[in-house]
């Protein structure tokens, strides 16, 4: 029965518990089975509440009972990334500059998925503070890919993605600000959606780079991450970047097909993958062909100088966003003699050295002198990547990549070499600069079994279109 | 309008100031959350995530905030534009993010100007936007950061919306800085941006100030100076630093750009955070706050509802009565008296007589102010205007109008002021003079020495209702009118 229950998505789930064949309870029993024997291995969270969590499955199926309607995500386990605020678990980012901290508010996102009745498992391992491909630079713990335990998750939302992956929770959110979500799940083979810049609110989200953040959903399914999408997405007037539009309708549109759907294949962005991972991009290319779709190439180089455009845009941000842990109010505190020196041990102390390479990174390139040089050349070629994709939009409806260029690497290969971590993330680092949404899609698994990502993405607001290609995708590679 | 002398900081030197006016905006809640704008309260009561700026915590930008900003900038005549947030990066424990979120290249008012009442005009480099910081306070020590024990936070006041507003170095002495600094704030107040507290923080300057030998254009090293808490402050420190870089210069030594502070106690400036000089703010545009574009018909709309200015009223004024004493002019400029006079000039009153009374009769009743409404002060010197009512009585009935509500006739009739025609006021004087044979004999014969015996007695009778000056021309033309008879 356990094993059962975790196959179930959240539609399936729901009418299981509608037509009372399974409690809330029983749910939430066969995941606590389930993170008992996967977690000592994966690794996946940070802190953990299953006691509370089976007081909300109680409360919910007594709710049942009294023949109260329930929200779309009742009962459902859910993991949150450890960047976005709680006030039920501490929220650490995965720093020990934050060890402890317990937020005195929840994000946006989290109030939107407790009024819609999810149940909160706990909070899971990323990169400090979100910097990072693989999850190794948390300062707690290495989270390991379900897949295989030797490999990365990826990251920076590798704790989220292992969650789902293992199914220790049916979905999870995680915060994309240069492929964190697509990129882990695609080394962990779930579905990672990073939504158009403003469709989901950041409040709550401790701020990596502002200009490039944005929430989203990790899930089993290209169906439950477009439920989860709906249920967060929409506008919020506690954050001045949101969109003032609604949230899409996703999940009724899923199953509308591709038919005369234009999609273009990124081929410099094809040709940076292992002959695996490019072999996987041209199984999904074939089943969307079959669907009815024209695909054809497009060459877009401009989106390669977004990776080094990335590297001074989200560095510049964080060095301002980070300066805020300075051991005055809150987290870790080193004393000193004079307030300076309180701040320097405690920033000394408190960040790992990924984190201390970007705020020194962003500090310089924002610099009086220097600015120019980086910062504003950054920017410039943002608009660059902008109108790439917008002369792209002029032919295609959609456009195909790989997610990542290769699939799940050793724990430890890259660790020595950042500038080879950060060009894994070649591929979805544009559609942050962007600000457009992609989505990352399991396409098969590699010789060694390990999961390969295919990459859709789309012009702003052009969800509905990207969850079409996608259920396309997931259901012509089952 | 009057020119100043310009008193330099020493024979052939001349000061070049520049002034910085933090002023704290009184909105109904902070710059970019929903937390009550107030002072006064228990310390850190005021606060949310947002002004605490905890992880995660956005701002959202205060509309009230921007509508503060567009009037004060209309009344500055400023050019309002469409602006942008910047982070001012730097380290310091009253501030929650370590940045302040402030206007850098483009602030939302540039390139104003405003006019001093003694018709000096300093221009408006900027207006803009930015954060309050936290308040801290030292314990120990000295009360300063650098030896107190500890030091407490308060941050009630983090987020408050300050406009800064940063004049062009047009000010050339230290009187004219203080002139600026008021007229600003009763532009401030007048529009209701802020409520012009010094004492209370609201209002905050900085002064940047340098000297030169007179005749020299070019501008020489600056130093500014901070906490400047009031009027009396930026006056003394401005000259004591006038003085000082004067002596420096003839002495030969190098004058170095610095902060310094001004020492009350010691009436000094002192240098302070020498460090500081080599910061480097890293300004980079807010990422969380799209631009702020003011909607042009919300500007025009406010461009209509600007109050009335002193400098307005100045000019109306000196167009109808050019030679008024300064003091006289600001006195009856000032808000509390100009409807009266306003009202008074739009009625054709006497200009002279309009402001005469305002400025004495007027101004003695303002801290009683009850009924005397403009309107019936306009009445009071039509009255008077017309010759109805002598001065004296104007006088004595503006009162009685402010004491007592009833309509200004049943006032006059009240206080037996009906019979004051000039027939009436001769019929008085007639009636006195008939009772004094022997005086009015004399008078009329030309012994001036008797007038005053005469008029003493008219005025024991009817001086609550006549002049002595009418009595004094009820009296001369009685004479003349006995002389003609007698040709």
């Amino acid at each position: 029965m356990n094993d059962e229950i975790l196959d179930w998505g959240i539609a399936e789930l729901q009418r299981r518990l509608d037509d009372r064949q399974v409690s809330t309870v029983e749910v939430l029993g066969a995941y606590e089975e389930q993170i008992a024997i996967q977690e000592p291995e994966v690794e996946a969270f940070l802190a953990l509440d299953l006691e509370s969590a089976k007081d909300v499955a109680r409360q919910q199926d007594g709710r049942r009972a009294r023949g109260e309607k329930l929200g779309r995500l009742a009962g459902v386990p859910i993991a949150l990334k450890d960047n976005l605020c709680t006030m039920a678990f501490p929220t650490t980012a995965a720093s020990k500059i934050l060890e402890g901290w317990v937020p005195p508010y929840d994000a946006t996102v989290v109030e939107r998925l407790r009024r819609d009745d999810g149940i909160m498992l706990g909070k899971t391992n990323l990169d400090e503070f979100a910097m990072g491909s693989s999850t190794e630079n948390s300062a707690y713990k290495i989270t390991h890919n379900p897949h295989d335990l030797e490999r990365v998750p990826g990251g920076s939302s590798g704790g989220s993605a292992a969650a789902v992956a293992s199914r220790m929770a049916l979905v999870a959110l995680g915060s994309d600000t240069g492929g964190s979500i697509r990129q882990p799940a695609a080394l962990t083979g779930v579905v990672g959606f990073k939504p158009t810049y403003g469709r989901v609110s950041r409040y709550g989200l401790l701020a990596f780079a502002s200009s490039l953040d944005q929430i989203g959903p990790l899930a089993g399914t290209v169906e439950d991450a477009a439920i989860v999408a709906e249920c967060i997405m929409g506008h919020d007037p506690r954050d001045a970047t949101s969109l003032q539009e609604g949230s899409p309708r996703l999940v009724e549109v899923l199953g509308e097909g591709v038919q005369g759907l234009r999609v273009g294949l990124v081929t410099n962005l094809l040709a940076t993958a292992s002959p695996q991972v490019k072999t996987g991009v041209n199984d999904a290319i074939a089943t969307l062909v079959k669907a009815g779709a024209t695909v054809d190439e497009i060459t877009l180089e401009e989106l390669e100088f977004g990776l080094a455009a990335y590297y001074v845009v989200a560095p510049a941000e964080a060095s301002s966003n980070l300066a805020r842990y300075d051991g005055v109010r809150y987290g870790l505190r080193e004393p000193g003699a004079t307030v300076e020196e309180m701040m320097i041990a405690t920033r000394t102390k408190g960040f790992g050295p990924e984190v201390k390479r970007r705020i020194m990174l962003g500090t310089y390139a924002l610099s009086a002198g220097y600015y120019d040089a980086f910062y504003v050349t950054a920017q410039r070629v943002r608009t660059l990547v902008r109108a790439a994709f917008s002369r792209a939009y002029t032919s295609f409806d959609l456009l195909i990549a790989p997610t990542s260029p290769t699939t799940a690497f050793r724990i430890g290969e890259r660790s020595d070499d950042p500038v080879e971590m950060y060009r894994s993330d070649v591929c979805t680092i544009p559609s942050n600069l962007s600000g457009d949404p992609a989505i990352s899609v399991p396409a098969r698994t590699d010789d060694d079994g390990l999961p390969i990502g295919v990459q859709l993405l789309g012009p702003a607001l052009s969800e509905p279109l990207l969850f079409r290609a996608a259920s396309v995708i997931e259901e012509g590679l089952r | 309008m009057s020119s100043r002398t310009i008193a330099g900081p020493a024979k052939g030197w001349e000061y070049v100031i520049g002034l910085e006016v933090h002023t704290e905006l009184k909105t109904v809640t902070k710059l970019f959350c929903g937390c009550p704008n107030a002072f006064g309260e228990e310390p850190n009561t005021s606060i949310c995530p947002v002004c605490l700026g905890l992880p995660g915590s956005l701002p959202v930008m205060n509309a009230q905030a921007v509508d503060f900003a567009i009037r004060v900038g209309l009344a500055l005549n400023a050019t309002i534009q469409r602006s942008q947030f910047h982070r001012k990066n730097y380290f310091y424990p009253d501030m929650p993010k370590d940045f302040q979120i402030s206007q850098y290249d483009v602030p939302i008012n540039a390139h104003g100007r405003l006019e001093l009442p003694s018709g000096a005009v300093i221009g408006i480099e900027r207006a803009h936007l930015e954060e309050d910081t936290g308040k801290l306070v030292h314990r120990g020590g000295h009360g300063r950061i650098e030896s107190a024990e500890y030091s407490l936070i308060d941050y009630n006041r983090s987020g408050v919306p300050l406009l800064e507003i940063v004049s062009a170095p047009d000010i050339r002495d230290p009187d004219e800085a203080k002139e600026y600094v008021g007229e600003l704030r009763s532009i401030l107040v007048a529009v209701g941006a802020s409520d012009g507290r010094m004492e209370e923080g609201s209002l905050r300057v900085d002064a940047n100030v340098s000297v030169r030998p007179i005749g020299e254009t070019t501008f020489r090293t600056r130093v500014e100076i901070k906490n400047l808490n009031s009027l009396r402050s930026l006056t003394r420190a401005l000259e004591y630093e006038g003085r000082r870089q004067v002596q420096l210069y003839e002495d030969g030594e190098t004058m170095l750009q610095q902060t310094r502070f001004w020492d009350e106690a010691r009436s000094v400036t002192g240098a302070l955070r020498i460090k500081e000089e080599a910061n480097d703010y890293r300004y980079f545009p807010e990422p969380d706050l799209p631009p702020v574009a003011p909607d042009p018909s919300l500007i025009e709309e406010r461009r209509s509802q600007l109050p009335e200015l002193l400098s307005a009223r100045r000019a109306q004024l000196y167009a109808l009565v050019p030679d008024l004493r300064s003091d006289l002019r600001e006195t009856v400029i000032a808000d509390a008296c100009w409807p009266y006079l306003r009202a008074a000039l739009d009625a054709g009153i006497t200009p002279s007589r309009a402001v005469a009374r305002c400025a004495n009769e007027l101004t003695a009743l303002l801290a009683e102010i009850d009924a005397l409404s403009p309107e019936r002060f306009v009445e009071i010197l039509g009255l008077e205007d017309q010759g109805t009512l002598g001065a004296s009585q104007a006088k004595i009935l503006l009162r009685e109008a402010n004491d007592d509500a009833k309509p200004i006739g049943d006032l006059v009739v009240k206080l037996g002021f009906t019979a004051n025609d000039a027939s009436a006021i001769q019929a008085m004087v007639a009636e006195v003079i008939n009772s004094c044979p022997e005086e009015w004999a004399r008078y009329r014969d030309g012994d001036e020495k008797v007038a005053g015996f005469l008029l003493g007695q008219v005025m024991r009778q009817h001086g609550r209702q006549i002049s002595g000056a009418d009595a004094r021309n009820a009296l001369v033309a009685l004479r003349e009118e006995a002389h003609s008879d007698e040709s």
